[in-house]
């Protein structure tokens, strides 16, 4: 019986359990305009990577736990001094010394605001997210740079007041596990294992 | 704010002086059932020699170092696949090297060409680009192509390159386009026009006569942007040959055309938009210091940059590029421009970033009428035509590819050979393409001098690629 392909980390190395790819027979393609002539195969491939977040981690493991991390560069040398980096960003990309982690939740909550944002009625394959889908890019008060995720609830505006919600039901650990909504949404309207 | 260093703004000056010499191209498609990728490449090599007048195997004895633009493996499903052309083109046991910079490969994949001539390592390079984007369904490409994001940050959300424009096009239209509709108007055109000139090129994948509604008729991608504002996906292959002087004479000697002067530049920006502090807009040539001072109060949003209305990287291509060459005023300088309109919106941000209007003012250049080979508001000819081939809206973005076919397009036109090659009879047969009734010579009369912009998603890489008549330069030693 198949069993997902499941990874932990022991000793500092991956131990993995389960099925990493699943068999599947190419196809002949052939012409139909042409006596069927052979034209190629196809070639199916399921397989499960292994990825690390690395000093990522902390933030995608906080989403869960309903808090927003970011990062700011206290290198005193450093000429960008005290920005704070939204995306979290492991170094500070002027003076390369190693960021202090920060909890930005109720920067989030007071200042975020709609940057721009799109409604996207299409999606790539491997799409999880409900269409359409409502990217925002969110700027938030003394924080130099600015986050991408979407709204989950309303429709946006550019200047819009947003708050964060967190996905700490069941969560994905990834960066689905954050959404946002305007400001004063109330929980009942949260989508479900989402909340405030 | 970010400041750079004079080290880093320092203009890049060439070693000696260096030639493309010739250029050719495979047919660009949705898919090829019937051809692998080598023999697109070899369709691409054979036109190049043809162009000069020698046997592809004369061509190939020059060639001393291959780069090879191929952007997706997981695409092509085939990890290093420059190795396997060069291997069916028989190059070996010449070095080679494979280049990947997303959407602008091409572009790219030339750049280095250029500078292996310039330092004096190679005489005669070749530089060739394909992509093979017909392996997998459009979803599974749109999924593919969005890998290109941030895998933790981006790519989930959607996984639809497109998304990460359209928020660029949103924030556009707020701020510069001032939410108008004539602006939204504006962006279609460029469609219609790219579709258009698409028509009057037998290489060219998506030629359709259309019109401004059916632009914004067509169904919704990624609000505000539509199907008919995105480019194309494609199957394809182009190459060019780059030479030192010497080289560069020997294989013109039966050619009808001469070798022309060759500079690529490049610039990047962050991966994610606006994901460094802000900065001062560098300045080109034709621009001033204080042209920019109350740009915030011009067009309210617009004062952070670099943000969501411009692409760093393409500002930093064009200064770099302009000041090599002697560059003033790029309207006036030069006579025929390629550029990578990977979506409408895109197109016209790149018009500001490379000094063709000043920031917020874009629009203008479409709605002056001097894109256009011929201007519909005067009837005279363009002031500065672009994308006569049709572009990748029109014409094909085959990744890798698309920077050399760019430039493929605008050495025809300063070759004067533009109706030869896309007028030919012959090869509108070949490609089983119709050609239509009312076909038009594009050619731009008396071009001397062309730049094509190759561009990654959402402005990782730009890089910038002039061509001159090597009898018309602005600077002598440049």
């Amino acid at each position: 019986m198949s069993m997902f392909g499941q990874v932990h980390v022991k000793n500092g190395q991956y131990k993995i359990k389960g099925d990493f790819h699943e068999l599947t027979p190419n196809m002949p393609i052939r012409n139909s305009d042409d006596g069927w002539k052979l034209m190629g195969v196809t070639n199916p491939r399921d397989m499960t990577y292994i990825h690390s977040y690395g000093g990522e981690s902390i933030f995608f493991e906080s989403l869960s736990k309903g808090k927003l991390m970011a990062t700011r560069c206290d290198n005193k040398k450093c000429e960008s001094k005290g920005s704070i980096y939204q995306p979290f960003r492991i170094f500070c990309p002027d003076c390369l010394s190693k960021m202090t982690v920060i909890d930005m939740t109720d920067i989030a909550k007071k200042t975020a605001k709609i940057h721009t944002f799109m409604v996207c009625e299409r999606s790539g394959a491997f799409n999880i997210l409900k269409r359409p889908i409502k990217f925002i890019n969110i700027e938030f008060d003394g924080v130099c740079t600015i986050l991408m995720s979407y709204l989950a609830v309303g429709e946006p505006e550019i200047g819009m007041r947003v708050v964060p919600i967190f996905q700490k039901l069941d969560p994905t650990y990834t960066i689905l596990d954050m959404a946002w909504v305007p400001e004063k949404t109330k929980s009942n309207h949260l989508p479900k294992g989402f909340s405030f | 704010m970010i400041k750079f260093s004079d080290k880093q703004l320092a203009i890049p000056k060439l070693m000696r002086p260096v030639y493309l010499v010739t250029a050719g191209q495979s047919k660009f498609d949705r898919a090829f059932p019937d051809k692998r990728t080598e023999e697109l490449c070899i369709d691409a090599l054979t036109q190049a020699a043809e162009m000069i007048n020698v046997t592809p195997a004369e061509l190939k004895s020059y060639i001393h170092t291959c780069y090879y633009g191929h952007f997706a493996d997981h695409f092509g499903d085939q990890l290093l696949g420059e190795a396997v052309i060069h291997d069916r083109l028989g190059l070996d046991p010449l070095g080679n090297c494979g280049v990947k910079t997303g959407g602008a490969t091409g572009g790219t994949t030339l750049w280095e060409g250029v500078k292996a001539v310039a330092s004096g390592y190679s005489n005669c390079v070749l530089s060739m680009g394909w992509e093979r984007m017909d392996e997998v369904p459009t979803d599974e490409g749109n999924f593919l192509i969005s890998c290109a994001a941030d895998k933790d940050w981006e790519s989930p959300l959607g996984h639809i390159y497109t998304g990460y424009y359209a928020v660029m096009a949103q924030k556009y239209w707020k701020v510069f386009g001032k939410e108008e509709d004539s602006f939204r108007r504006t962006l279609a055109e460029i469609a219609v026009k790219h579709h258009g000139y698409a028509r009057m090129n037998p290489y060219a994948q998506s030629p359709m006569k259309i019109t401004i509604e059916d632009v914004l008729n067509s169904p919704v991608v990624a609000y505000p942007l539509r199907a008919l504002d995105c480019c194309l996906m494609s199957v394809g292959a182009a190459c060019a040959i780059i030479c030192d002087e010497a080289t560069a004479i020997k294989l013109t000697k039966n050619s009808p055309h001469k070798p022309l002067r060759i500079w690529v530049t490049a610039g990047s920006h962050t991966l994610r938009p606006a994901d460094r502090r802000d900065m001062a807009i560098p300045l080109l040539p034709n621009e001033t210091a204080d042209q920019y001072k109350d740009l915030g109060k011009k067009f309210p949003g617009g004062e952070r940059y670099p943000g969501f209305t411009g692409f760093l990287a393409a500002r930093m291509a064009a200064y770099y590029a302009y000041n090599q060459v002697g560059i003033k005023d790029p309207t006036a300088d030069l006579d025929v421009i390629e550029l990578h309109d990977a979506f409408t919106i895109s197109d016209v941000q790149t018009y500001e970033d490379i000094g063709i209007r000043p920031y917020g003012y874009g629009r203008d250049y479409v709605e002056s009428g001097d894109c256009y080979h011929m201007n519909p508001k005067t009837g005279k000819p363009g002031k500065l035509p672009s994308n006569l081939s049709g572009g990748l809206i029109g014409c094909m973005h085959s990744v890798g590819a698309t920077g050399i076919m760019q430039v493929f397009e605008i050495a025809c036109h300063i070759w004067n050979r533009w109706a030869e090659i896309h007028g030919d009879d012959k090869l509108w047969k070949k490609f089983d393409r119709k050609k239509p009734a009312d076909w038009t010579d594009l050619q731009v009369k008396g071009a001397k001098r062309a730049l094509a912009i190759s561009h990654a998603g959402v402005g990782s890489h730009v890089t910038a690629t002039i061509l001159m008549d090597p009898d018309k330069l602005i600077k002598k030693d440049a």
